[in-house]
């Protein structure tokens, strides 16, 4: 057989073949399900008089509306009641199709990007999709994971297939080793600082290189979650020893035989020597630095070291366009040094950066400080109740609070606001989600991507820093 | 789906590249569980200076009259003009259906993210991708102050424009005849019940483990 990338292989494991209109049907293994993009594939299929055509392949949990404070009271604590309808709609789906959902009041219950992996329901050589973009995550483990629209969601529930043209191949190669203080979230940025927003669509992105098989499952996670800001429509990691010691023992990990059977099946997804990409970029990892946005899109980074840039400069007339309207949102003016950017709130939390290793990170560098008098909040929200479980057990809330730091319940949170915690107009906000377009943290609100340890250090002094230099 | 076919329309500029999905309908919109009323909130944060929410009216809000949409000679718009990388973002599917509902039947762009690509082609709404130099084109005929209005013929991949010139454009055959006869996407697939059932059966002996009971 010809060699094949690691997405060829699993593409090849799932096609289930063509459809009368000639198109592909994959088969897909697990579907991920939250509030926000169910209900009305939920309503199509009741419409139509149709069921699941597998319940016990999804698997769901509401995350994006939750409040992260007093989550005792459970659905309750939810006093928009639009958004509590959507958390009960999903309730009501989820019992009436059998299909097992980690509720509001659940302890495992958290961004539905957080509780895959953690629960074992994430495994090598899958195909899973979710109705949200940064699915992608999950590739982390070598399963094919894409982001859908809600008329997918229903079709793969209906019948357990995604239709649609297979992506190319890209290969990210990444050499050397993270210098101490860099991180895999500032890794991603570089990558998409590089190639563009759109620098990867109609891609699986596959990372690859002596600087991805050092980092852990986490910080593969936050690799793959953002390879949708590259614009790929999927992101992967091959497996490896790191990969089957994360799985093994998880909740719905295999067990006993069928955990002999998977291991031996799993050793073969990683891309064939001679497989051949359609496109490459190579990066080295040993001379990045922390990695700040200053714009309105995720390609609008610098290292912590450089200033904002000056539209001016730009070349290209569309991007010199982009980047004047970027600095007059942001409020920044052009070659202002990053490190003179002042910040209102800090948030750490989100699917890409809210696991148990970005939380140590991060109190780590809070330990002992405190948050700086201008910051008006910096909050610190754990991606699952799992993770929130293990990080008190481990003392890390503590360390937090002393800080001053608030230490909430999990959920999607700040990252896009859709729950009461929001930028008020004209706030600089450090957070270690994905996206800073204009309004996603709140209206007005201005958003500065970066890493755990980075977001912390700007905590404590009240303006970006070099977490290097502490 | 709802068919495409022919359409002929006027074109309404939107002069950014890279425009994403929580542009094109804010997040608290989000939390509606119907597939309408998205229509109003199209472009929110620009269509708007106050902030919206679900149950405020037009009428309710204040008007950004600089907003292309707010201008009187778009009004009526159906073809929207856009740059590069439009939709790119959030996977949400209310984008599309704010598109539509506005009263959208097509995008025209020199590139779409790839979800947002196949969203619209979920919904009838027709993605048009052409090269940048005609974009760039007729973004300056807009600009000149002329009514732009385009044909758009799906079947013969071509868009028409004031002077009679034809531009082509390419699209993947399979998705293209589903949209001009309009199909029931689940409906396809279940045809093919029989053909995912077999495929199920012979994957759960290659990876049983996924087919264990949770
Ligand atoms: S944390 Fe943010 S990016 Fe991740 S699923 Fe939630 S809203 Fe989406």
């Amino acid at each position: 057989m010809a060699p094949r990338t690691l997405y060829d292989k699993i593409w090849d494991a799932h096609v289930v073949g063509a459809r009368d209109d000639g198109q592909t049907m994959l088969y897909i293994d697990q579907q991920l399900l939250h509030e926000v993009t169910s209900p009305q594939a939920f309503e199509g299929l009741a419409l139509a008089d149709r069921k699941p055509w597998r319940s016990g392949a999804n698997l769901a949990t509401p995350d994006h509306n939750v409040p992260t404070e007093n989550r005792s009271l459970g659905i309750d604590g939810i006093t928009d009641l639009v958004a509590r309808e959507q958390v009960q709609t999903l309730d009501r789906n989820c019992k009436a199709h059998g299909i097992t959902q980690f509720d509001i009041l659940d302890r495992r219950q958290g961004i539905v990007h957080v509780v895959g992996p953690e629960q074992g329901a994430t495994l090598p050589g899958m195909t899973i999709v979710c109705g949200d973009s940064h699915t992608s995550t999950h590739g982390a483990f070598a399963a094919l994971a894409q982001g859908i629209g809600t008329s997918d969601v229903e079709h793969v529930l209906a019948t357990q297939c995604l239709v649609g043209p297979k992506a190319l191949n890209f290969e990210v190669w990444v050499e050397g080793t993270l210098p101490a203080g860099v991180y895999a979230k500032d890794l991603i940025l570089a990558v998409i600082g590089r190639i563009g927003t759109a620098g990867a669509t109609g891609h699986t992105m596959e990372f690859r290189g002596p600087a991805v098989t050092a980092l852990s499952m986490e910080g593969r996670m936050t690799l793959c979650n953002m390879s949708i800001e590259a614009g790929a429509r999927a992101g992967l990691v091959a497996v490896d020893e790191v990969t089957l010691n994360y799985v093994h023992g998880r909740p719905f990990a295999p067990k006993g035989e069928h955990w002999n059977q998977a291991q031996s099946y799993w050793h073969d997804l990683h891309s064939d020597a001679e497989a051949s990409f359609d496109r490459r970029v190579a990066l080295d990892a040993s001379v990045l630095e922390p990695q700040v946005t200053w714009g309105t899109s995720p390609e609008m980074v610098v290292g912590v070291g450089g200033a904002v840039p000056d539209p001016d400069a730009c070349e290209d007339e569309q991007q010199r366009e982009g980047y004047r309207r970027a600095l007059d949102y942001m409020g920044l003016s052009p070659n202002q040094p990053v490190t003179d950017i002042h910040l209102d709130r800090v948030f750490i939390g989100s699917c890409t950066n809210s696991r148990i290793e970005d939380l140590r990170v991060a109190a780590e560098i809070a330990r002992g400080g405190h948050v700086a008098s201008p910051v008006k909040q910096a909050m610190v929200v754990p991606g699952s109740g799992l993770v929130k479980a293990q990080a008190e057990a481990e003392g890390l809330h503590q360390v937090f609070l002393d800080a001053g730091f608030q230490w909430r319940d999990p959920g999607c949170s700040m990252c896009l606001a859709m729950n009461p915690d929001k930028l008020q107009v004209g706030e600089h906000c450090a957070a270690t989600s994905n996206r800073n377009f204009e309004g996603r943290q709140g209206h007005g609100g201005r958003t500065h991507l970066v890493s755990p340890a980075t977001a912390a250090a700007a905590a404590l002094a009240g303006h970006f820093v070099d977490v290097r230099q502490r | 789906m709802k068919a495409f076919n022919k359409h002929t329309g006027l074109v309404a500029p939107l002069d950014r590249a890279n425009v994403d999905t929580d542009q094109i309908i804010p997040k608290q919109f989000l939390k509606s569980i119907h597939r309408t009323g998205f229509g109003d909130n199209l472009f929110d944060a620009w269509r708007y200076l106050d902030e919206g929410d679900i149950g405020l009216t037009p009428n309710e809000r204040q008007i950004n009259h600089t907003f292309v949409l707010n201008q009187p000679e778009y009004q009526g718009a159906s073809i929207l003009l856009a740059r590069r990388n439009f939709g790119c973002g959030s996977s949400r599917e209310h984008a599309v259906w704010a598109l539509l509902e506005y009263g959208f039947r097509c995008v025209i762009a020199p590139s779409f993210a790839d979800i947002f690509l196949n969203n619209c082609f979920k919904n009838g709404l027709l993605p048009i991708v052409l090269k940048e130099e005609i974009i760039d084109d007729l973004f300056a005929q807009v600009a000149s102050g002329q009514r732009l209005e385009l044909s758009v013929d799906l079947p013969g991949q071509a868009v028409t424009r004031p002077s009679g010139e034809l531009v082509q454009f390419a699209i993947e055959a399979n998705r293209k005849r589903a949209m001009v006869e309009g199909w029931d996407d689940i409906g396809m697939t279940l045809s093919h019940s029989a053909a995912i059932r077999a495929f199920e059966t012979s994957h759960a002996k290659v990876m049983p483990w996924l087919f264990v009971d949770r």
